[in-house]
């Protein structure tokens, strides 16, 4: 029997409000414990919540961006269950009546486009921060908590479970991501862990419509863990049907140490959340013009961007999908063809050396010490002739240490290309004198020896000669 | 007489008059908490020290020619289920038994602002749940009219202090009638504001979308004046009302003419104590008297409000207390995990009553339960503010009993939790309805135990009932009756 995987994901994207979502405490991350909190946040006897404004807002631009219907009448809910990260013993969140929802985005897997849709998405609150002095609460002796991240604001993006791959659900993920930061309402920061995935996934007989049963793995926080934990599922799923067993519905945790999921057999799993209408906040009611104004604020999205990229530059779709994939990224490209680059050599840059380099040093785009300005110069230089492509890998290296002008480092290190026909003509002559086996290895047949004779004269040019001039004037001269 | 007995305004203009200093009647009041305390018990905290700074900070304001406000140098006292800032806040619960919050109420910040003496923090039924303050966790509190009786609940310290003249003016709070019906056991003057029309914020919650703090005082006039301090449009609650806050004591006015007063049959019940139906029609007649019409008027939901009341309210209790589970304030009570400290912290910390209503909150709103309980109560609660809607078509206030006995012995309803839900019958419905509703005095029964009357108003209209109240006081002197107490009056 073969099986096919259905996947679904519930993505938790922290907004980049400046406070939290029901009080005036800071949302700043990396704050010493216990520093950004009040009585509101603290669920002290007696407080209420005020909506943050600004969380709305996100919350029906996240919908537009993702082509969802708004609530015109929306309501917060009390999601009851009992954590000591939970001040109040539930999660302000919304139940039946969230911001938007019936939405969709498009993802590309191979050249593949599919469509996924998205459920539903809604306005929460977020949690504390446990401190254990073992690994988890059972195991541990004490446990502190931090209250600074409880009340940072949430969007929980519910999707349809659409994907039936770990690739389908990571290439979601990334365009969820780079739509969030496309319209400004998240950080994104993976590693802060601005962006969670909660996993769905579950096993059917190829050909069949009906659910198997789903096993959920909680806080997924990497692409690279989400794939991985992904496959692994599906591997372990798969051997449990076949060896005739049953999938057990529950909440596993996926080790990234050991490449595992784990049972986590607690009673999470039957968890009755006793939904309510949260009694403390009239409900949120927008107005068509309100919608009309966030449309109207919204930024060109990353499909449009890509398009635009293909239509406007002549880029291949994979490259403009590369490009656009982060908001950051297609602004640094904007950036270098701003500067008068040509854009297929901006992007061939961008995707080859700065991001080989950027990814080596974990550095994010935005902070990139070759700067978009530099990068355009550097490629202006190739666009002159005034340097290789191959002289323009030393510079780029240089650059990245060094904060001086392309043009001041080719000059300084004296790379500039040898475009003088005397002066690579003399050297020809050099080196035709001086490799007659390969010289008469060519002359007998054998075209790919000319190749060492290109190689000989760059090695005597130190790789300044234009290397278009030496095959030219090697292939006359020998002809 | 003593400066205990008179209500705030006649305090404050003697204090206007330099007849009296503040020191001089906070120490009246605090002999008279020694006099009769340990027989009323209507306190949980009494801040002696600071009451009496507090007093002498307006004698010298006073002395300096300065202006004081309403309530400056007046000795009152607030229950303890609103935070006040630095002093311990209870609920009259174990497990906030040594809990003192670090921020104000909104009504604490605005009462503070008129300089009064704050006197202490008052008894209460644990976290506001029940009618007779004997679900207090550290004490009942007893009637002043007769110590062997409750003084209702569950703002019963708010009423038997003012009552028995340990407090000149006191704040309670009102979920289902905890105003009114202690106002009603104890002959003092109880109001229960619109929904919306004073701040929640820093009131310890009960049940959220029920929950009104307001004024217990000796008369009329002295609650429209505090009202005009508490009430107004506060930030922190989202649920406060936008709407202008008038002049309440403008609606002190001695004139019920032309005034239609509706009176809706379903209210007055089988089983009302003959005595206190005999009171509330004696007061219907002395209002044709003065003028007013008087229309019958129907309520067909009534019946169904207990019922409806006694879902929601729990059910928002429940999530509401969820909190207390000795993680980061009030009491712990130790176990061998993280569940069974929470277990045992509320097992050994809640009352009763608190658990009776954590239950059936929990199971109202229990996936499968939901729609037949907690959302069918909703629907109930549609019907009974429609009702009200109807009526307030015809008439401009509604009279109604508070409670349809007076004041019970202490003991004697506690063994039956239905029976005292059912005391509630004639005020839970302007909670559900968010409506406005005031407690006055109308009568003393054969034993000399008091009687109330309810004045029932439209959303946002304080004023027609504060001026049918108003009006019928005038007529009478139930205001300026004393208990007899410790042995001196």
């Amino acid at each position: 029997m073969k099986y096919e995987a259905v996947i679904g994901l519930e993505i938790h994207c922290e907004l980049k409000t400046k406070t939290k979502i029901f009080c005036g405490c800071a949302t700043e991350f990396g704050a010493d414990q216990n520093t950004h909190v009040c009585p509101v946040c603290l669920g002290m006897p007696g407080v209420l919540p005020t909506v943050n404004q600004r969380v709305v807002e996100f919350g029906i631009k996240a919908g537009l961006a993702t082509n969802c219907e708004i609530n015109k009448y929306s309501k917060f809910d009390r999601k009851n269950y009992y954590y000591p990260d939970l001040p109040k013993n539930w999660q302000t969140s919304q139940y039946d009546l969230p911001i938007a929802e019936h939405g969709w985005v498009d993802i590309d897997v191979n050249g593949e486009k599919k469509c996924i849709r998205l459920t539903r998405i809604h306005m929460e609150e977020d949690a504390g921060k446990l401190v254990h002095s073992g690994t988890t609460i059972k195991d541990s002796n004490s446990s502190n908590v931090d209250y600074n991240r409880t009340g940072v604001p949430l969007l929980e993006i519910v999707s349809e479970p659409d994907m039936s791959s770990a690739e389908e659900a990571r290439a979601y993920m990334e365009k969820i991501k780079a739509i969030m930061e496309y319209i400004d309402v998240s950080n994104c920061r993976m590693e802060e862990g601005n962006l969670r995935a909660d996993i769905n996934v579950s096993l059917r007989p190829v050909g069949t419509k009906e659910l198997g049963t789903r096993t959920e793995m909680k806080n997924i926080n990497s692409f690279k863990n989400l794939e991985d934990a992904i496959n692994y599922e599906i591997e372990r799923q798969t051997e449990v049907l076949e060896d005739g067993g049953h999938i057990v519905q529950e909440t596993r945790t996926y080790d990234p140490a050991r490449g595992i999921t784990l049972s986590m057999r607690s009673k999470e799993n039957a968890h009755d959340y006793r939904y309510m209408p949260e009694p403390d906040l009239p409900p949120i009611v927008t107005s068509e013009e309100t919608i009309e104004k966030y449309r109207s604020e919204l930024p060109e999205l990353p499909d449009a961007r890509r398009a635009r990229l293909e239509e406007e530059f002549g880029l291949s779709d994979y490259d403009a999908g590369i490009i656009t994939s982060s908001r950051a990224m297609a602004e640094y490209f904007d950036a270098v063809v701003a500067t008068g680059a040509d854009a297929k050599l901006a992007a061939n840059w961008i995707m080859g050396d700065l991001l080989k380099n950027l990814n080596d040093e974990g550095i994010d785009i935005s902070k990139s010490p070759v700067e978009a300005q530099r990068l355009g110069e550097m490629i202006q230089l190739i666009m002159k002739d005034t340097i290789s492509g191959k002289i323009a890998k030393k510079v780029f290296k240089e650059m990245w240490t060094n904060t001086d002008s392309p043009e001041k480092i080719v000059k300084d290190k004296g790379l500039v290309q040898i475009t003088d026909t005397k002066a690579i003509e003399g050297i020809v002559d050099e080196v035709i004198a001086n490799n007659q086996k390969a010289v008469d290895d060519y002359k007998s047949g054998n075209k790919k020896a000319i190749g060492a004779l290109v190689g000989q004269v760059m090695k005597a040019s130190k790789g300044k000669a234009n290397p278009q001039m030496v095959n030219k004037l090697l292939a006359e001269k020998l002809n | 007489m003593r400066l205990y007995e008179k209500p705030a305004h006649v305090l404050h203009d003697m204090l206007v008059n330099k007849e009296i200093t503040s020191v001089e009647l906070t120490e009246d009041v605090l002999a008279r908490i020694d006099e009769v305390e340990g027989d009323v018990k209507a306190y949980l905290t009494i801040t002696r020290e600071e009451a009496l700074a507090q007093a002498k900070a307006v004698d010298e304001k006073i002395a300096r020619g300065e202006e004081i406000s309403f309530l400056e140098g007046i000795p009152g006292a607030i229950k303890d289920n609103i935070c006040t800032k630095g002093i311990k806040t209870t609920c009259a619960s174990k497990i906030l038994e040594n809990f003192v919050p670090p921020y104000d109420a909104t009504v604490m910040t605005k009462i503070k602002a008129e300089n009064p003496v704050i006197l202490g923090k008052l008894n209460m039924d644990e976290f506001a749940m029940g009618g007779s303050t004997e679900n207090s966790a550290y004490h009942p509190t007893c009637n002043p009219w007769n110590t062997e009786c409750v003084p209702g609940g569950s703002s019963g310290g708010s009423a038997a202090s003012v009552a028995a003249g340990t407090a000149i003016w006191s704040l309670g709070s009102d979920t289902g009638g905890s105003i009114r019906q202690p106002a009603s056991f104890c002959g003092v003057v109880g109001l229960k504001p619109t929904y919306g029309r004073v701040s929640r914020y820093g009131l310890v919650a009960y049940g959220s979308s029920l929950d009104q703090i307001g004024p217990v005082t000796r008369d009329v006039t002295d609650c429209a004046n505090i009202l005009n301090i508490i009430a107004g449009h506060d930030d922190m609650d989202s649920t406060s009302s936008v709407a202008e806050v008038p002049d309440f004591t403008k609606a002190l006015v001695e004139d019920v003419k032309g005034l239609k007063i509706g009176l809706p049959k379903e209210y007055f019940v089988k089983g009302m104590d003959p005595e206190v139906e005999k009171a509330i029609r004696t007061a219907i007649e002395k209002y044709k008297e003065m003028g007013a019409e008087i229309v019958e008027i129907s309520l067909p939901h009534t019946d169904y409000a207990i019922s409806a009341y006694y879902l929601i309210a729990p059910a928002e209790a429940a999530t509401n207390l969820q909190r207390y589970d000795g993680v980061n304030y009030g009491e712990r009570v130790e176990g061998e995990d993280l569940v069974s400290m929470m277990t045992n912290t509320r097992t050994e910390k809640f009352g009763e009553e608190v658990k009776r209503r954590i239950v059936i909150g929990n199971y109202a709103l229990s996936a499968g339960y939901y729609d037949a309980y907690y959302l069918k109560a909703m629907k109930v609660r549609t019907l009974v503010a429609e009702d009200y809607a109807k009526a307030f078509e015809q008439v401009d206030v509604i009279l109604a009993p508070v409670a349809p006995t007076t004041a019970f012995k202490i003991g004697e309803m506690s063994g039956d939790p239905l029976q005292m839900y059912l005391q509630d019958a004639c005020t839970v419905p302007l909670n559900l309805a968010g409506l406005p509703g005031i407690s006055i005095p109308c009568g003393m029964s054969s034993k000399g135990m008091p009687i109330g009357m309810q004045l029932i108003g439209k959303a946002l209209d304080e004023e027609n009932i504060i001026r049918a109240a108003y009006t019928y006081e005038q007529s009478q002197d139930y205001h300026t009756k004393m208990p007899q107490l410790g042995g001196n009056n």
